[in-house]
């Protein structure tokens, strides 16, 4: 409460010192997202997330409200959880009515198609905090829409950048049968390629979605993944699981046939964020995330608190809310977006994906960050992660 | 053992230019490792690590008081200050500051310490006398940077991710002003006659000069190194000859030191020192200057007049802040 009381002195204050500043700035920015029932781990030690993305907007807002304070810009999240079987094109036209410009998009995809091609989202800019598929970045684009979420395209040259670093170039794919475990194995396929890395075996999980918990579960488990991962008996250095639902890709590591190292979706993991990174500073938004959410970032909230801050930083450095503007001012050389992740974060204008280095996790600590050393790039080696310009149809202009 | 007699005349050459850049002088170096939880004490003539300090969690920004009897050490990771004699080598106390200290700056006539804590958006005022917090004054998200003018009256601190440097009146503790710099900034430093504050900007690339009086940025300072990413040069640390002849600003995993001419603003020269180099601080006599490598765990010497590192010095693990002891 003394807190709260002394931030808004200061702000009282700040803003006598400043002077009769330009009329104040009204900035709303919509988070949507659509109930959903929470997905559950297979580790009992990872925590059922409640309530993913928006705590990072949460955030992200109160930092932008900050730094607003001092320059006279309003800024207000409007949080909108689309019910189950609604209609988001509603919903979102609703928004619009009410003078919503500024979406933070934490949806599926299907959702996201629905409002990137609404007939009045034209005057928008919307922020994809959540959605991986490579086709959004690479033949699917939208000139409204931004890419605050990790493709699948870095996460995989991301880790197989770190393989090929570590000269553990042979790789086998056990991939679960999902439409995304497909893309992601795909996306694997494209790095090797592209880095140097080679598939020598693939093999794909069938499964159906079972229990986390059983009376003797680890008898079967121990059974069953060693002849799962038989198909490349031990010639191979790295098994790469691919398991985007939590069905089997914890159970891999110790189970597998040979004695291999696991990556992928399960164990060594390529992400934007986790709580074990606490390099650049990020102590200080680590601390500040578990105070306000009382639990740990995730890469929703990451993504989210990626948005609103990107949103924060274009109308502080244009002094306004104009949305051609702010997409204007967001896709070219001079922004930059601290992110405590070392380097400035910046939009690739071709298809307004969020350049970003990508951590590797193994859930107990950081083990490196892509991307490493050597892999060049003419641009920016942070351009060696996902598709690079040549490689996709988008051309945003 | 023969010697070519090019060489012996050239070390003859360089012994004799050590002893006239360098005249002998009882300084003392502190280094705060902020990994190995420690002070390295170094002695300034031998140049050697004398003593490590063991100290509280995470030490980072230190400073030693008016009468270098103290050493200040932000306790990053124990939410307070500690003391440290810098006689008898022991912390004797602590001072509150507020949760994750990170950088401190004390008054020009030694009686207050001001400190950023990043988590609560607060720099927080310190009489060193009472040893008690006097005020708490509302800045920006994560305020890092600390600089406080010759005179005493202005004190600047530097939120990182508002982006701004805020002006504060040190009698008054209110905010007079605010300037929008770039991203992710560092370090305020006044010049020795007050009118400017060098403020870096790490993710930003750059060095704002600001003028005290008008509030106006009348320089922005970048950088570039032949062979290296932009987004590797990360200024950090900043120190200004009183003179202002010259300047010098870490440009973090560049892993070089810049040397700025403090009246054209230009980058005269890139010094390369030690990995990862957060922090600078320039001997009593302003002879030498040393950089705090943050990966190579060594700090280094850098002749001011000439622009060369002269030699690197082993420390502890991860060095952080330096503070010198004339």
């Amino acid at each position: 409460m003394l807190k709260r009381l002394l931030t808004t002195a200061g702000f009282i204050l700040a803003s006598l010192a400043m002077g009769p500043a330009a009329a104040a700035i009204d900035l709303p920015i919509v988070f949507l997202t659509r109930a959903e029932e929470p997905r559950l781990p297979l580790s009992f030690v990872d925590p059922v997330v409640e309530d993913p993305g928006v705590w990072g907007a949460r955030l992200a807002i109160k930092d932008n409200q900050t730094t607003g304070g001092f320059l006279g810009h309003n800024y207000e999240l409007v949080e909108v959880v689309v019910p189950a079987g609604a209609d988001i094109a509603a919903v979102f036209a609703e928004q619009i009515a009410a003078g919503g410009r500024l979406f933070i998009a934490d949806l599926a995809r299907d959702d996201l198609l629905v409002i990137a091609q609404h007939p009045e989202a034209a005057n928008t800019l919307i922020f994809n905090g959540r959605v991986a598929d490579d086709d959004l970045r690479r033949t699917t684009c939208f000139p409204q829409v931004f890419h605050t979420a990790l493709s699948r395209a870095m996460r995989a040259d991301a880790l197989v950048q770190f393989l090929v670093w570590k000269k553990w170039t042979e790789l086998f794919i056990l991939a679960g049968s999902t439409e995304g475990d497909q893309a992601y194995a795909e996306a694997i396929r494209r790095a090797a390629r592209k880095f140097g890395a080679e598939i020598v075996a693939e093999d794909s999980y069938a499964y159906s979605p079972i229990a986390r918990r059983t009376d003797s579960g680890h008898i079967q488990v121990q059974s069953q993944m060693p002849l799962a991962t038989q198909a490349a008996d031990d010639d191979y250095d790295v098994l790469i699981a691919i398991d985007e639902n939590e069905i089997f890709g914890e159970y891999l590591p110790f189970n597998s046939y040979a004695a291999r190292p696991v990556a992928g979706t399960h164990g060594l993991v390529p992400m934007s964020w986790h709580r074990v990174q606490e390099q650049w500073g990020s102590t200080q938004i680590q601390r500040r995330f578990t105070e306000v959410a009382g639990r740990w970032m995730e890469e929703r909230d990451y993504a989210a608190w990626l948005g609103v801050r990107a949103l924060g930083e274009a109308v502080t450095r244009t002094n306004g809310g104009d949305v051609v503007a702010l997409r204007a001012y967001l896709r070219s050389a001079d922004f930059a977006l601290g992110g405590f992740k070392g380097v400035g974060l910046s939009f690739r204008p071709w298809n307004q994906q969020m350049r970003q280095p990508v951590l590797l996790v193994n859930k107990r600590v950081l083990v490196s960050v892509s991307p490493q050393a050597g892999f060049l790039h003419q641009r920016t080696p942070l351009d060696s992660l996902g598709f690079d310009e040549p490689e996709t149809d988008c051309a945003l202009q | 053992m023969p010697m070519r007699p090019g060489l012996k005349r050239s070390l003859a050459t360089f012994a004799c230019a050590t002893a006239l850049a360098f005249p002998a002088e009882a300084m003392t170096i502190y280094v705060s490792n902020e990994k190995g939880n420690s002070i390295s004490v170094i002695d300034g003539d031998s140049l050697e690590v004398t003593d490590t300090v063991e100290v509280g969690n995470r030490p980072r920004g230190i400073a030693l008081g008016k009468d270098h009897r103290f050493l200040y050490i932000c306790a990053s990771d124990d939410d307070h200050i500690q003391v440290m004699d810098t006689e008898s080598l022991e912390v004797v106390g602590t001072l509150p500051s507020g949760p994750d200290p990170e950088l401190l700056v004390i008054s020009p006539d030694g009686k207050r310490l001001y400190v950023a804590n990043e988590d609560d958006n607060l720099v927080t005022v310190i009489d060193l006398e009472s040893g008690t917090k006097v005020a708490e004054i509302p800045v920006g998200v994560e305020p890092e940077g600390m600089g406080v003018s010759p005179d005493g009256k202005t004190i600047v601190n530097t939120s990182e991710t508002t982006n701004m440097a805020h002006f504060i009146d040190a009698d008054t503790f209110e905010i007079t002003g605010n300037v929008l710099v770039d991203q992710r900034p560092r370090i305020a430093e006044f010049t020795a006659d007050g009118a400017e504050v060098w403020v870096s900007a790490e993710i930003g690339g750059t060095v704002s000069v600001i003028d005290a009086e008008s509030l106006e940025i009348k320089k922005k300072i970048s950088f570039s190194v032949p062979g290296l990413q932009p987004e590797a040069l990360q200024p950090v640390g900043v120190r200004i000859l009183k003179d202002r002849s010259k300047a010098f600003v870490a440009l973090g995993p560049a892993n070089r030191v810049a040397v700025i001419d403090a009246q054209s603003y230009e980058v005269t020269d890139y010094v390369l020192v030690g990995q990862r180099v957060w922090q600078l601080e320039l001997s009593p006599d302003e002879t030498q200057l040393f950089s705090s490598n943050g990966v190579s765990n060594d700090i280094t010497l850098i002749d001011v007049e000439r622009e060369r590192a002269r030699k690197s010095i082993p420390v502890g693990s991860y060095p952080w802040g330096i503070a010198i002891k004339p």
